[in-house]
């Protein structure tokens, strides 16, 4: 139930609709929920809607969040 | 897949989990309630428990809106089915949770109710325009990830005047619920379980905001940490709180920040708004009424509200004698505890809804667990 | 009015006709159906007796009497026509490949089909070309077939049951209580292809390039396999219920237990993305064109070996091994470095998948 996906905007279409990606599979879903989305945006994907958009900069810190860099760009342990 | 092989790496599975190993304190426990059911499907999916030290424990929350449904109201989408004759739609997780009589949705579905498995409110609006003679309600289960898609579908069918299509609204709200577990506690009753910290809900956090959460922190004193949908992020997440518990902080910390803001997202909080207002009440399965915790629609909708657009009222229904499903939804059981687990209650002849939903800590706990604590 | 010819038989009318009640009822319709339908796309010599029954020639391999082996479908398939394949092509690799995991040669398929009154003949012929061209191809001849309709609305479109018979040399004996801990566990390639194929089909997704069913008989690359005198203890082909039901029904029949790397097991990265859409576990989902094979540890390179060189064994991988357990359990230890246990599917996730 609580399944949601980030997958790419890869088409705009009319009405709020849009055809997203996910490794060469693509479907239709609503952009309704959410305003100012554009092709190459990443969304996540909930039964049919787009909640949010996913910040790729957020994304890029988390993975160096995991790999233990610190605000210095440092690896702490 | 990008956002989400990276955050499966087990390459940095292992690293997290030294992190994790050396920041805890040995001989002290750490008790966290993961509250999404979703993680509580990632934590057995990926094993995570096999990569936590021992003493840090995961507490099951009732972040599984299949599992908090009382029978009570899946009997009303039943009887709206089999006996008033509408179709019915609903997403598949509810199909076999069990009801009243020994029925429930499916086996309503082998007695002759047109009920239908939609993978969105989309799919529902769809029947309703192909059925114009007949009365379509769609069943709407879930948190406030789920809930914007349904005041859409409602507002979309006013502006269609598509006058057969109605909800039948279960929507109900987590932080309530988290208030109703960490008040229990506070209180000292006995049945509920110290919890040391919580991980936030992924989905519901990216709509609702980090902002709802606040009051765990300051009110109750207990960490938060909002959690990404991978098994990268929970594990983050756990170290997170772990130094959090360790520095005595009490904050709200967002480790899914790619996708949750403090505010959420206001375009669908202010659909909600105008298409739900408050229930004073709601039953959840397992924790019993809790005060403000679910939706009803807006007088502006009632068209549109199943409730008050067929005659079925909500008629309470106690749990199977045995079913242990109440104290496994708020952590104060593990579903080996329950006495039916795996023998009367297994995912084929489900008792109580903790074995339907594939979220549902039993159901986890049998599909990919179930070795644990046997040699 | 002109001469007309004596024994002249209108033909059906194949491009815009449909099946009516007349054409199950054993008369002159019904044989028209079949001569000018079935037996002509599917005809050989067997078919050609023309009798309640065929008479077949008894079971010999390598000159010598072997054991028959025996199996049965039933293909209820929706949709009908699915990419990659359809119901016809569906019913004879099922039903092969049944027959040779077994360690048989396929012999012989027989076919009953149940029609929907108004089924269009159109897609008849579709199915049953395609049936006799899977069947020419494995070279498995149809030798019976039976036709039944069924008022409007009592069947849907089309099923078709086949039955087929092999042949089984008298030292082999593979069997699915046979695997023993320390064995290895192999799969012939990719899995969840099939499912992912049907359901994309119903649920309207799109794909770059299209994820078709993996439906293939696999009788070939099995000979090749036993070929080998690898010591193969049992073969199976993971259809409904996916590599999941297949190994724990293998793990429940020899009593033993199984520890799979989730990273071995072969998934196509566009059937993994597709089952993260429908919220789907590859390991659950339908193949038709694969096998699993367990077989002793020593062995296991060696086969590997040879089912690679096969084009329907060209991803074929060692996923896991058979260990000791005394609850049956087949367990995986995940990419990301936990273990959880890999159960039969409660419920029908993927109803009419076969």
């Amino acid at each position: 139930m609580c399944l949601a996906l980030p997958v790419k905007v890869i088409e705009l279409g009319a009405g709020d609709m849009a055809i997203v990606d996910l490794d060469g599979v693509r479907r239709e879903i609503s952009l309704a929920l959410l305003d100012d989305v554009n092709v190459g945006d990443y969304v996540i994907l909930h039964v049919g809607y787009a909640l949010s958009k996913l910040d790729p900069d957020e994304a890029e810190k988390t993975l160096a969040l995991f790999a233990g860099m610190n605000e210095a760009g440092l690896v702490t342990p | 897949m990008k956002y989400i092989d990276e955050f499966r790496d087990g390459g940095v599975a292992k690293t997290l989990a030294g992190r994790i190993a050396s920041a805890v304190e040995p001989g002290r426990s750490y008790r966290f309630m993961e509250f999404c059911g979703g993680h509580t499907h990632a934590i057995s999916r990926y094993g995570l428990s096999d990569l936590l030290p021992r003493n840090v424990r995961m507490v099951h929350g009732p972040g599984c809106p299949v599992c908090v449904l009382p029978i009570g109201r899946i009997d009303m989408a039943i009887d709206l089915a089999l006996k008033q004759g509408v179709i019915l739609c609903t997403y598949g997780d509810t199909l076999r949770v069990p009801a009243s009589g020994g029925l429930s949705l499916m086996k309503a579905k082998a007695r002759g109710a047109d009920i239908r498995m939609v993978y969105s409110t989309l799919d529902a609006l769809q029947v309703a325009r192909g059925n114009p003679q007949r009365e379509v309600v769609f069943l709407a289960i879930g948190f406030e990830t789920t809930t914007p898609p349904t005041a859409l579908a409602i507002q979309q069918a006013q502006r269609e005047q598509l006058g057969n299509f109605s909800v039948l609204c279960c929507h109900v709200l987590t932080p309530a619920a988290i208030r109703h577990i960490l008040q229990s506690a506070g209180l000292g009753q006995a049945d509920t379980v110290p919890i040391d910290g919580f991980i936030g809900p992924a989905h519901v956090s990216t709509v609702i905001g980090s902002r709802p959460y606040e009051f765990v922190a300051g009110e109750y004193r207990k960490p938060v940490v909002i959690a990404g949908f991978e098994p990268l992020d929970v594990m983050q997440a756990i170290l997170m709180l772990v130094r959090q518990v360790n520095e005595g902080r009490t904050e709200v910390e967002n480790e899914f920040s790619r996708a949750v803001s403090r505010e959420g997202n206001l375009k669908a909080q202010d659909r909600v708004a105008e298409v739900f207002e408050l229930r004073r009440e709601f039953e959840w399965r397992g924790l019993s009424v809790v005060p403000d915790s679910a939706l009803k629609i807006r007088g502006k909708y009632a068209a549109f509200d199943a409730e008050r657009r067929f005659s079925i009222d909500y008629r309470s229904v106690p749990d199977n004698e045995a079913c242990e499903c109440g104290a496994i939804l708020r952590g104060v059981k593990r579903p080996q505890e329950c006495r039916i687990f795996g023998t009367v209650c297994t995912p084929e002849n489900p008792v109580g809804s903790c074995m339907v939903s594939s979220e549902g800590a039993c159901a986890a706990h049998y599909s990919y667990g179930r070795y644990r604590g046997l040699h | 009015m002109g001469e007309i010819k004596r024994g002249y038989v209108r033909p059906l009318d194949l491009r815009h006709g449909r099946v009516d009640l007349t054409h199950g009822s054993g008369g002159r319709a019904m044989l028209q159906l079949i001569s000018e339908l079935f037996a002509r796309h599917l005809g050989n010599a067997y078919l050609g007796q023309g009798n309640d029954g065929a008479v077949l020639p008894a079971p010999v391999i390598s000159g010598r009497p072997g054991r028959i082996v025996m199996s049965t479908d039933c293909h209820v398939v929706s949709p009908l026509f699915f990419p990659g394949g359809d119901i016809g092509c569906l019913s004879v690799h099922g039903t092969v490949n049944d027959v040779a995991v077994m360690g048989a040669t396929p012999l012989y398929l027989a076919a009953g089909f149940t029609l929907e009154e108004g089924f269009p003949l159109a897609d008849l012929v579709r199915i049953v070309e395609s049936m006799a061209h899977a069947a020419r191809e494995a070279g498995v001849p149809v030798v019976a077939g039976d036709t039944k309709v069924v008022e409007r609305g009592k069947g849907d479109g089309v099923f078709i049951t086949t039955t087929g018979v092999g042949v089984l040399p008298d030292d082999m004996a593979l069997g699915g209580s046979r695997a023993r801990p320390g064995d290895a566990v192999l799969v012939s390639g990719s899995i969840g292809d099939h499912g992912v194929a049907i359901m994309s089909k119903r649920e309207n997704l799109a794909f770059d390039a299209p994820i078709e069913s993996d439906t293939a008989a696999l009788h070939r690359l099995i000979a090749a396999m036993l070929e080998t005198r690898a010591d193969i203890r049992c073969m199976r082909d993971p259809t409904r219920g996916g590599l999941a039901a297949t190994l724990n029904e293998i793990a429940g029949q020899s009593g033993v237990g199984m520890m799979l790397q989730e990273k071995a097991i072969p998934v196509k990265p566009v059937v993994a993305a597709a089952c993260e859409l429908l919220g789907l576990d590859p390991l659950n989902v339908a193949n038709e064109g694969k096998l699993v094979a367990i077989c002793a540890a020593a062995d296991a390179a060696r086969l590997l070996a040879a089912m690679r060189v096969h084009p329907l064994g060209r991803d074929a991988a060692m996923i896991g091994e058979v260990t000791a357990d005394d609850h049956r359990f087949v367990q995986l230890t995940t990419a990301f470095g936990g273990r959880r246990i890999v159960d039969w599917l409660a419920g029908d996730q993927l109803p009419r998948i076969c």
